[in-house]
């Protein structure tokens, strides 16, 4: 039994004569958390918030987009639904959903006691608060919320009310909070490694989440300069993107896709870092191809900055702009295939079980490729030239961002949820989660291939007759979908933070590997003080 | 401070929306030729060579990732079925391989090139606008079309393209009732082109970023203010084909449809003369004095085709629209004053500039709002203070 852990949890630390502070109790624990277990918690909380808020504001828009005409809301307002669902999404929903899961899993799985810096670390999480609280509360300023759609392309947004401004400082802060948490997380696995775990022993969800940071750290500042000349066109006289003063309205388009894409990454990468550790655990065997996985990765994060104009291939550019992005962009296809070989090859052979966590992960593998082909067809250009700003696009980046990184985020909750929280969620209950999120989820969205392929354009609050019936269904399935996460708050969430549930052993699982399982469940508040010591392979932790 | 909502019983549209499409309401809708079919599932053929290629283009990328989608995941899912723990299944023990990770590697890369060089030819044609025997700028305003005749047959031709007002209405109404086939995409005067004939767009835009697309043609342009970008069509049936703006223009994005209509080279003669005499027919001079109720079914002509989308047809608006109904600035004395936001637009282009209008419209509508609703002015404008205005 190893002598490194701390079996007292956070209540009692009366032997401990290394550390002589009190365990904070009430909101201050919260407030002023440095703990990386309650951080990840406040991040994760935080998140889901988020996701029902953007989720009230896309059953708004297929609300209104059930039938022809307009029945719930003026154009203008539908636009700003479309904006801040984008928005709210991305920024407040699934980015720091991730940095919710590095901040649990990243020391627990490297053996380390903490993050590197704590303290930046609770600044980095309370930073979202006011920039959530302006970005929603944008509705309620004159004029309402910004309505130039998520990527607020200029010089519609310089046509923008006050909220825009309330919305551009909104993500300048989060992204000091992203650019902060990055720097944190590289630290951290750079330099807090038990002795022993080299990279090349380290998990995959630590390795993805490393290239992940760096990719926030180079590109963030990119839209923070994109947003700022925004900014400074719009009240300060400047004209990078008003031609009438000089300006390029498609510059903006670069500075921003130069970030988006990367971007687009970053929302991806560590969810295949977690579904390379769900689906060892439940084949029973170890991931194939290991260091190709690693290879592949670091690819498809370098290719990421070379893409961008794909979205952008109506813009005008020569064509030979056009030819080099298509290139760039198939190319990122081999990669990320590369990829579902080697989970495929991973469960080949294996002996495998299908709890829920593993039902989400194999999930994953199957809706997000199909996301992925849709995106190898958006990449040829002459294709896209007839699919740029349809439905089609929208169908693609749901299928990658809800089936991929939310399944993802889904299956690594149910994975690591005992380790959380010390109890068991009910089987049943995440089946029924899985499917009935899985076929919502597609009545939802393949409907969106067709009427992109129809040629019906996005962020239009009506449309003309002959796109109809699949709007209805897309609404229908929405609401199911909607549903089914209510559903996942209150009956597998919930009962396991108030505790309730099976106790959960040490390791639920009986393949998993990992330094996360060498400590109990529910995890103590602090673990690894020491640095463990580990056998020659990094997954366990001896004497 | 005029409420955002529809209306206020918005949970009452909510059941009456759902109760209409479970009551079976169909709205008896077709296709339309040249525009979407009803649940059509693929891109349009077209009747360009341009567009047959995309689409045979991409019927091949979904056959290819098709077959490679059924591949691997059978492999998947025969795995799931074998090789389960409930089966008895063992684990196997490997975890590695280099030739593999090669050869899986190779093989994705052979096979985009291969994808990558049908798609090259097309895309380097599509580029291809040189030559051309018609040649159309394109203006995208906020929220309508121009098309000026530059080169070619009809040159000098210039008009604007609007979305017709009753489908406007329509919409805001809920789209009940006999809608027809081609809502939202019918317009008041449509581009005109030959069929056989490189038709050359140059497009750019007057305020902010739309784009012109027609899927029938396989075309799609971006619009961009102050500067011009351009594309080709080559149309090969006659026909009339639709197409929407592509990209966020503000809040009637969904509202600036294009209609093109495509003539024999006869029948675009024929056309273009008539045109002609029109224009010439319209010219109106700027130095007239009209009378008031001549200029005011003018002005209500003008202000239904383009202010009563915003302004409502009670003058009332809707939300940040302000009423023009009551309004001081139209009551005013001093015509500079609605006759400078008239012209040069208000509030960062939420209410856009009208410049492009002739002087007797905007003289015709600013003294139709002065005299109408609950306004009684009893105030003219003369079309010669508009161009004073348009001077300074």
């Amino acid at each position: 039994m190893s002598a490194v852990l701390d079996p007292h949890g956070h209540a009692g630390h009366a032997h401990d004569d290394h550390h002589d502070h009190h365990a904070p109790t009430g909101w201050r624990r919260w407030v002023f958390a440095t703990n990386h277990k309650d951080i990840g918690t406040l991040y994760l909380l935080f998140s889901f918030t988020m996701l029902m808020v953007g989720g009230v504001l896309a059953l708004l828009i297929r609300a209104e987009l059930f039938q022809p005409g307009l029945q719930i809301v003026n154009p203008e307002l539908f636009n700003q639904f479309t904006t801040m669902h984008g928005l709210i999404m991305v920024f407040g929903a699934i980015m720091p959903a991730f940095v919710g899961f590095a901040n649990w899993m990243i020391p627990l799985q490297i053996g380390a006691s903490d993050m590197a810096f704590a303290r930046m670390n609770n600044f980095s999480f309370w930073l979202l608060i006011p920039a959530a609280i302006m970005l929603v509360g944008s509705f309620f300023m004159p004029g309402g919320a910004p309505a130039a759609g998520w990527t607020l392309y200029a010089p519609l947004t310089l046509q923008m009310g006050p909220s825009m401004d309330a919305g551009i400082f909104a993500m300048h802060i989060m992204g000091a909070s992203s650019i902060m948490g990055s720097i944190n997380i590289i630290v951290t696995i750079l330099n807090m490694r038990a002795p022993g775990m080299t990279l090349m022993k380290m998990p995959m969800f630590c390795w993805t989440w490393l290239i992940t940071a760096y990719l926030l750290i180079a590109v963030m500042p990119v839209l923070a300069g994109a947003i700022t000349m925004t900014l400074t066109d719009r009240h300060f006289g400047t004209h990078f993107f008003n031609p009438a003063g000089g300006g390029d309205p498609v510059m903006y388009q670069h500075i921003f896709w130069f970030f988006g894409h990367p971007e687009v990454y970053i929302m991806i990468l560590p969810a295949f870092g977690i579904v390379s550790q769900i689906v060892p655990a439940f084949a029973r065997k170890k991931l194939f191809g290991y260091a190709s996985m690693v290879y592949a990765t670091s690819s498809i994060a370098i290719l990421s900055f070379i893409v961008w104009a794909h979205h952008m291939f109506t813009t005008g550019m020569p064509v030979t702009g056009q030819l080099f992005f298509m290139y760039a962009t198939m190319l990122i296809a081999v990669p990320t295939a590369v990829k579902i070989f080697n989970w495929v090859a991973t469960m080949w052979q294996g002996s495998m079980t299908f709890e829920t966590p593993m039902l989400f992960a194999v999930g994953f593998i199957f809706v997000f490729t199909m996301g992925g082909f849709t995106g190898l067809i958006l990449a040829v250009a002459p294709i896209d030239i007839q699919l740029q700003d349809t439905y089609y696009v929208v169908a693609h980046f749901h299928y990658v961002l809800v089936a991929g990184s939310l399944y993802a985020m889904f299956a690594g909750v149910y994975y690591w949820l005992p380790k959380w929280t010390g109890v068991m969620y009910s089987e049943a209950r995440g089946k029924l989660h899985f499917w009935w999120s899985l076929i919502s989820f597609n009545i939802t969205f393949f409907p969106m291939h067709f009427l992109g392929l129809a040629g019906m354009p996005r962020r239009y609050a009506d449309y003309p007759m002959q796109f109809a019936d699949f709007n209805a269904i897309a609404t229908i399935g929405a609401f199911g979908f909607g549903i089914a996460q209510v559903y996942f708050f209150l009956f597998i969430v919930l009962p396991a933070m108030r505790g309730k549930g099976e106790p959960a052993p040490q390791k639920p699982w009986e393949a998993a590997e990992g330094l996360e399982w060498e400590v109990p469940s529910p995890a103590p508040f602090h673990t690894f003080e020491n640095p463990p010591r580990l056998d020659p392979t990094a997954t366990k932790v001896i004497g | 401070m005029k409420s955002n909502w529809r209306n206020k019983y918005k949970p009452a549209n909510l059941l009456l929306a759902a109760g209409a499409a479970f009551s079976g309401a169909a709205h008896a809708v077709n296709d339309l030729p040249g525009g979407p079919a009803v649940r059509q599932l693929n891109l349009p053929v077209g009747v360009t060579r341009i567009a047959e290629e995309q689409y045979f283009l991409h019927w091949a990328l979904m056959i290819l990732c098709t077959v490679i989608f059924v591949g691997v995941f059978s492999v998947m899912f025969y795995s799931i079925w074998k090789h389960r723990k409930s089966v008895g299944h063992k684990a196997a023990n490997f975890h590695e391989s280099v030739v593999v990770e090669v050869v899986w590697t190779v093989i994705p890369f052979i096979i985009v090139i291969l994808m990558a060089l049908p798609a090259t030819k097309i895309l380097v044609a599509q580029k291809d606008t040189t030559n051309a025997d018609l040649t159309i700028k394109v203006t995208g305003y906020q929220w309508k079309w121009g098309y000026d005749y530059i080169n070619g047959e009809g040159e000098g031709l210039a008009f604007i393209s609007t979305l017709d007002s009753s489908h406007r209405a329509m919409s805001d109404a809920g789209a009940k009732g006999d809608i027809p086939n081609d809502y939202l995409l019918k317009v008041d005067n449509p581009l005109v082109v030959p069929e056989k004939q490189k038709i050359r767009i140059i497009t750019t835009a007057n305020d902010v970023i739309h784009a012109f697309a027609v899927p029938q043609f396989g075309i799609k342009q971006d619009a961009i203010p102050g500067f011009v970008r351009d594309t080709w069509f080559r149309a090969e049936r006659t026909g009339d084909f639709y197409g929407q703006c592509q990209e966020l223009c503000g809040k009637e994005h969904a509202y600036m449809p294009i209609h093109v209509k495509v003539v024999s080279a006869e029948d675009y003669t024929a056309w273009v003369d008539v045109k002609r005499k029109e224009a010439a027919a319209k010219q109106d001079d700027p130095n007239k004095v009209w009378q008031l109720p001549d200029l005011l079914a003018r002005g209500e002509r003008v202000y239904a085709a383009n202010c009563a989308a915003c302004h409502q047809a009670n003058g009332k608006g809707a939300g940040p629209i302000k009423p023009l109904d009551g309004s001081a600035v139209v009551l005013d004395n001093d015509h500079s004053k609605q006759l400078h936001i008239l012209l040069n637009g208000q509030n960062n282009g939420a209410m856009p500039a009208w410049r492009q209008l002739s002087d007797t419209d905007l003289a015709a509508v600013a003294t139709y709002t002065k005299n109408s609703w609950s306004n009684k002015t009893g105030q003219i404008i003369q079309p010669a203070e508009v161009v004073a205005e348009r001077g300074k």
